[in-house]
């Protein structure tokens, strides 16, 4: 702390103390604490909040596994069907991003020249000046039934009849892996970029092929970064509002679509903040279980 | 197996740079031979064309007589060793060693002996198990040596592996490169910038400048006939007379220099040739310091000359004595220890000799030091 203090001067180290407690605080602690709490009360009018009627209560969690706050004899299939759904899902585009991202990232760390490396990581990151929602809309212009490829794939005579893209979660799908692919490639990239090249030489003079190359030398090396890009990816895919709305197709929910019908159509804040409460705790548990099978530790993630 | 080496007129270009430029030479099987350079002059280039890892914008490359154009360097019988080594950091040391074996497939067991008996070659024996960052420069050195021979090369290609170590290091490094080489019985090519490496380990010696090769030969042939004033003067030290020639008698040249007139022997061009003189030829004549000796000590020299006193210096087993005749020549002698040079310091004039076989005349052109 003194060295702190010393190191930064008084002025600026009071600053980062007061900046980041009150990040910390104030953006996540509170909120984040608030909702747990709320998550364990009943759904009652304001007015009567603090009354005797104000009690801790289980019953928003029994509602998500068994669909009524009361019987416990059968399971909640739609939401708890949903939730499964979500984070399969999820897990499945982390690993499509993951695959479809690396050749990415290891071209731009290791292959390309620094001007060419340059030039595609601008053009990454300018599409993202564009914000989620319209982005989305666009995807789904793009796969509507009188969209883009539909029109191009008839015209071409490739196909006889529009094909459905919407309601087969193509564009959900689509929209879903594009919409998060930065954090991917950039963990990856940073990882890939402090490999010794010479390394990578030095495989291919002893007889690595390409593929050999990569198991052994290049993913051990950017291990910690593809825990990082995909701890990120999984997170905010499961915890994704804006593209499901926009690009899902009229019979798949994802799982925060209900946490937000609850919250604003149903008005019911309390139960919306429990289903809120799974998602999260089982997505957290869903990570420290991947980073501990896959050895890898907090601590490198964020190197 | 060992197998020879032979580069026929290679150039290597990045865009309109010519990093080496037509470098023709033939490397014997089992021989230990070293391209030395300063840096930037086009070594590494060279020794990638050789390894496959570019390929040479003009000429060919020859490996056991078969033109390596267009093969890739996990097929050529060559194995590099980096400048930096490159050795896996993630690894074991005997994975590291065993790592060409298990990406053919080889079991286990037998990967494992086959890195026991690479780690017993290089004297690392019992170490395998620990991790690189565990060892020492040299023993990481010995591990780069050992992967690189684990493919069984017929052409080992070393990129100035001891330049990382401390000078005792590198010393006992090199006696032991050699043995390495004499007990695997391949060919070494070796790539340094430092004259004393080369000259300790080579067999044969190749000077280069700005992708140029300058004279190949042994390291007696390059120290004592340097054919161009840059290997004169990078290959050890030497003294840079400038002036012309006043008499010619067969090999023997009269140099013209700093209002001296000192005998020395045209400069070899090789295969037994000489240069050839005429009167009034701008020249350079070399004298190395160790050979040009005090007045008082015992030695035959035919040329005598006095130089003013400047500075001496000490550097352990000999001294080094900077003179200059009339203020502008610069003239150093180096001598053992042992020799008495304490009236020297106060003496203003110094008396000078060297022998004329001793000293070599050549065309003036570029120094290594400038
Ligand atoms: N990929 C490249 N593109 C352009 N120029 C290059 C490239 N690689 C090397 N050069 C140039 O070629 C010349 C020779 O480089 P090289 O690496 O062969 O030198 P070197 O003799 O190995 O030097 P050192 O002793 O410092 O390692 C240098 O002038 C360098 O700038
Ligand atoms: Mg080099």
């Amino acid at each position: 702390m003194k060295y702190f203090f010393n190191k930064n001067g008084p002025l600026i180290s009071t600053y980062l103390i007061i900046a980041i407690s009150f990040w910390f605080v104030f953006l996540i602690i509170i909120p984040q604490l608030y909702m747990f709490d709320l998550s364990f009360r009943p759904n009652i009018p304001s007015l009567l909040r603090g009354g005797p009627d104000d009690v801790y209560t289980l019953i928003h969690y029994k509602h998500f596994l068994f669909g009524s706050q009361t019987s416990g004899e059968s399971y909640n299939y739609v939401d708890v069907g949903v939730f499964f759904n979500t984070l399969l899902i999820a897990i499945l585009i982390t690993l499509i991003n993951l695959c479809f991202c690396y050749p990415i990232a290891f071209y731009i760390a290791k292959v390309a020249s620094p001007n060419t490396a340059r030039l595609l990581i601008v053009s990454l990151i300018i599409p993202f000046w564009i914000n989620e929602l319209l982005r989305s809309f666009a995807l789904r212009i793009l796969f509507a039934g009188e969209g883009f490829i539909n029109n191009a794939l008839l015209k071409l005579g490739l196909i006889d009849n529009g094909i459905n893209f919407i309601a087969m979660d193509v564009a959900l799908y689509t929209g879903l892996n594009y919409a998060y692919i930065l954090l991917m490639i950039f963990p990856l990239y940073n990882a890939m970029e402090t490999l010794d090249k010479n390394q990578l030489e030095a495989a291919e003079d002893l007889g690595s092929s390409m593929l050999k190359t990569h198991f052994r030398i290049v993913i051990p090396h950017a291990k910690a970064g593809i825990a990082s890009g995909c701890t990120m990816v999984f997170m905010l895919t499961a915890g994704a509002l804006a593209t499901p709305v926009v690009l899902s197709s009229p019979n798949t929910f994802w799982f925060t679509q209900l946490i937000y019908q609850w919250f604003n159509m149903n008005d019911n804040w309390p139960r919306g903040a429990a289903y809120s409460v799974v998602l999260l705790s089982v997505s957290v548990v869903f990570v420290l279980l991947m980073m501990r099978i896959f050895k890898v530790k907090i601590g490198e993630i964020v190197r | 197996m060992s197998a020879d080496v032979e580069l026929q007129n290679v150039s290597v270009s990045f865009g309109n740079f010519y990093a080496a430029k037509n470098v023709s030479v033939k490397i014997e099987k089992g021989e230990f031979f070293s391209f030395l350079g300063p840096s930037g002059c086009g070594k590494t280039t060279l020794l990638r064309a050789i390894s496959g890892f570019s390929e040479p914008s003009d000429g060919q490359i020859l490996i056991g007589n078969q033109d390596m154009a267009g093969i890739g360097p996990n097929k050529r019988p060559t194995s590099l060793i980096f400048q930096n080594l490159a050795l896996f950091p993630l690894m074991s040391v005997a994975d590291n060693i065993a790592f060409s074996l298990e990406v053919r497939g080889t079991g286990k067991v037998q990967r494992r002996k086959r890195a026991d008996e690479l780690l017993e070659l290089v004297a690392l024996s019992g170490q395998g198990d620990k991790k690189v960052h565990e060892l020492s420069g040299g023993q990481r050195q010995r591990v780069a040596i050992a992967r690189a021979l684990a493919i069984e090369p017929e052409v080992l290609l070393l990129d100035e592996p001891l330049s990382a170590l401390d000078l005792k290091l590198r010393q006992k490094m090199r006696t032991e490169l050699r043995e390495i080489q004499k007990r695997v019985g391949i060919t070494f090519i070796y790539i340094t910038h430092d004259q004393g490496e080369a000259l300790t380990m080579s067999d044969r010696i190749a000077v280069m400048n700005q992708g140029e090769l300058e004279q190949i030969g042994s390291c007696h042939n390059v120290y004592e006939s340097p054919r161009t004033p840059f290997v004169a003067t990078f290959v050890g030290e030497n003294n840079a007379f400038y002036g012309t020639v006043s008499a010619v008698d067969g090999d023997m040249v009269n140099v013209l220099a700093d209002g001296h007139n000192f005998l020395a022997k045209a400069g070899d061009l090789g295969e037994g040739k000489k240069y050839t003189f005429k009167k009034d030829d701008k020249v350079i004549m070399f004298v190395r310091p160790e050979s040009i000796f005090l007045k008082d000590q015992n030695n035959q020299a035919d040329n005598i000359f006095t130089a003013g006193f400047k500075a001496i210096e000490f550097e352990g087993n000999l001294k080094n004595i900077y003179m200059s005749i009339d203020g502008k020549q610069n003239v150093r002698c180096s001598v053992s220890n042992a020799v008495d040079t304490t009236d020297l310091s106060n003496s203003k004039n110094v008396e000078l000799k060297f022998s004329s076989r001793d000293a070599v005349v050549l065309p003036v052109g570029p120094l290594a030091v400038d």
